[in-house]
């Protein structure tokens, strides 16, 4: 960080790098806790503001007076607001989000039964998502104003102009309906609905795990779909990241010296310029996992996919607010430790960010 | 022809003169020069020219709609199929859904709108503030615009407008206090190239107060980066708000709203196929205007960025 001349006593550099380092994690761990405790008192606020009483929620809009006001004292809503905060973030942090209305279960266990789907879904569409994404991407980039590269870029723009749950109900129209080549809405066929166990909670795995490989087939049937939809949105992030990336990488005087030394192109692009595209790459496609967790929402709605964003949504339509702060809590945390770990990739995988 | 030519000829080189005589020939000299890199674009001049229909459908929707957008003819106008009568069919309320996508369109040119007037001017104050106060303000400050830069957008407006109830205002609302963070990112960023410039110290010497040189000294200068923010941001905005609508939490019934259209429609995806594919593509191809229309304004506004 300092502009410093180099020292070149080993030690003292050892040292300071050593206190940069550990200042550099203090402020990180300082931004952390910061943005988590800004998304508990945005749910908080969000809960206040809310027109429905949350004790009449609880007892119901009949009950007698004195049941009403010993259930509010009984959850803590006759005390000052702070103290209610305080109340809340404690429970936040210990993942107690209250009882869901309409399971009446924890509105936690809920969630960990929902969050596998929603995980496996998001993980799929963005390996898709790079599979397409990062060839395309360096493809403009090496044929820069050609042809191909416009089309990569109107391409990508599309995908940023998706409604991604319109897509969703042509690719079923399309692919379920009149084509048949892949299966409808749900994860998992009626078939193997009760002879399948999950283990890990992550179909694809569960099945490989058990060889069980009719479920498999079937499994993947449901899922190539919605990912690949998720994964277009992804492709389009990714492929216009990595051109960006790599039009930087092949301007740089490297690649010239590489070129003098008579280098194959093929060895230039994809071992030099695209190894060092790499670090910001892995920053974005961090970032680009993360908008897929959140941005599922809709898709899984689309697809009946029974994850966190669909079950977000039916405690929206049921008026389950503890459901509703709980997953948003949850996908936010998620979300900003995703955010916050691209930040802390980028730092511990780019030398020239450490200094 | 010739004189048509040659006056032709004497403007351009009026506009891109060496030595303009006044601060307008520069102005309009610049403009012109920007005006030029932009057109240059062509997927840019397109998505100029899908927003400028889109404004045009909106204003004259009245006009344009050949049938009611709320009113429909039940008895005999069902979920039929496009054809010469309604060209994009109709909806199961007997509706014609081109009408219904015409005005539409108003409802989606008040939603970006009215987020851009809520957000811009947001982000626009607090970058603003926090890049000339500095110091503990500026940090304060930032530290919050990240906290929200952090948030998932989709999730956070939908427990908004869950909290607040469903409605198309409640949704501006949601979407508006999600959107924020990047303007003010920006505008802090301008504000810190221009703040230690000379003529920040001369009217500082003159007097002027904080908020009058924040006002009117350093908010101009964000203003064309921030234009081009939101005009590339619309295509999100649009899309969650549809998002937004299709859940059901957005504009509610009979409002003609894509989002919301696409979901009444979805009981019929399998055979009636039209009733959600039409207004999805309003969506798709608006979005795609401001895209295309943002990115081309990035270029046009930005050389340095060009190309990126």
């Amino acid at each position: 960080m300092s502009l410093a001349e180099p020292t070149f006593h080993d030690q003292g550099r050892r040292r300071k790098s050593a206190s940069a380092l550990a200042l550099a994690l203090l402020r990180f761990v300082f931004i952390a806790a910061a943005t988590f405790l800004g998304l508990i008192a945005v749910t908080f606020f969000i809960g206040r503001v809310m027109p429905i009483d949350p004790v009449l929620a609880i007892v119901g809009d009949r009950a007698p007076a004195s049941v009403v006001a010993a259930a509010r004292q009984q959850y803590g809503f006759d005390l000052p607001v702070w103290q209610q905060f305080f109340l809340y973030l404690k429970k936040a942090l210990a993942g107690d989000f209250g009882t869901s209305v309409l399971s009446t279960y924890p509105v936690m266990q809920d969630i960990r039964r929902v969050f596998p789907a929603t995980l496996e879904l998001a993980t799929v569409g963005t390996l898709i998502g790079l599979l397409f994404g990062i060839p395309l991407g360096v493809l403009a980039a090496v044929k820069r104003g050609s042809f191909i590269d416009q089309a990569v870029r109107v391409v990508g723009l599309i995908g940023y102009s998706m409604p991604i749950f319109w897509l969703g109900l042509l690719g079923l129209l399309v692919f379920y309906a009149r084509l048949g080549w892949v299966e409808g809405p749900g994860r998992i066929g009626i078939a193997y609905e009760y002879t399948f166990t999950p283990v890990t909670g992550l179909y694809l795995v569960d099945a490989i795990i058990q060889r069980d490989w009719g479920a498999f087939r079937d499994v993947f049937s449901h899922i190539i779909l919605p990912a690949s939809l998720l994964g277009y949105t992804s492709m389009a992030y990714i492929s216009r990241m990595t051109r960006s990336f790599m039009l930087n990488e092949l301007s740089q005087e490297y690649v010239v010296a590489a070129r003098a030394k008579g280098l194959s192109e093929a060895r230039i692009i994809w071992g030099h310029a695209l190894r060092n595209a790499a670090v910001p790459l892995v920053t974005v496609i961090v970032l680009s996992y993360a908008t897929l967790l959140e941005g599922s929402v809709l898709t899984e709605v689309v697809f009946s996919w029974p994850g966190i964003g669909l079950y977000l949504t039916n405690s929206l339509q049921n008026a389950d607010m503890n459901a509703v702060l709980g997953a948003t809590i949850v996908v936010g945390a998620v979300f900003i430790a995703l955010n916050l770990l691209s930040d802390l990739l980028y730092q511990l995988l780019d030398p020239r960010t450490r200094s | 022809m010739s004189i048509a030519q040659t006056s032709k000829m004497n403007w351009r080189e009026w506009l891109l003169s060496e030595r303009p005589q006044s601060r307008a020939q520069a102005r309009l000299g610049r403009s012109y020069m920007t005006w030029r890199r932009f057109t240059a674009n062509k997927l840019a001049v397109i998505g100029l020219f899908i927003i400028l229909a889109l404004v045009f459908v909106a204003i004259f929707a009245g006009l344009l709609a050949p049938y009611s957008p709320v009113v429909g003819d039940l008895r005999g106008a069902r979920l039929l199929a496009p054809d010469w009568t309604h060209w994009m069919g109709t909806d199961d309320q007997g509706r014609d859904i081109l009408s219904r996508v015409i005005y539409g369109s108003r409802l989606t040119l008040y939603v970006i709108v009215l987020v851009a007037l809520i957000a811009a001017p947001i982000g626009l104050i607090v970058g603003t503030v926090a890049g000339y106060a500095g110091g503990w303000t500026d940090a304060i400050l930032m530290r919050i615009t990240d906290i929200f830069l952090a948030f998932p957008k989709l999730i956070l407006a939908l427990a908004f407008v869950a909290a607040l109830g469903p409605g198309i205002e409640n949704a501006i609302i949601a979407i508006a206090i999600t959107s924020w963070p990047p303007y003010a990112r920006i505008a802090r960023a301008e504000t810190l190239m221009v703040r230690n410039s000379d003529y920040i110290k001369a009217v500082e010497i003159m007097g002027a107060s904080p908020g009058r040189i924040v006002l009117r000294h350093i908010m101009p200068m964000c203003i064309s980066s921030l234009i081009v923010r939101v005009t590339l941001d619309m295509a999100g905005i649009i899309i969650i708000a549809a998002g937004l609508g299709f859940l059901g939490l957005g504009a509610q019934p009979p409002l003609p709203e894509w989002g919301a259209m696409i979901a009444s429609g979805r009981r019929f995806i399998l055979d009636q196929w039209w009733v959600a594919a039409m207004p999805g593509m309003a969506i798709l191809i608006v979005s795609l205007g401001f895209n295309l229309l943002g990115d081309g304004l990035r270029d046009a506004l930005d050389p340095r960025s060009s190309g990126q």
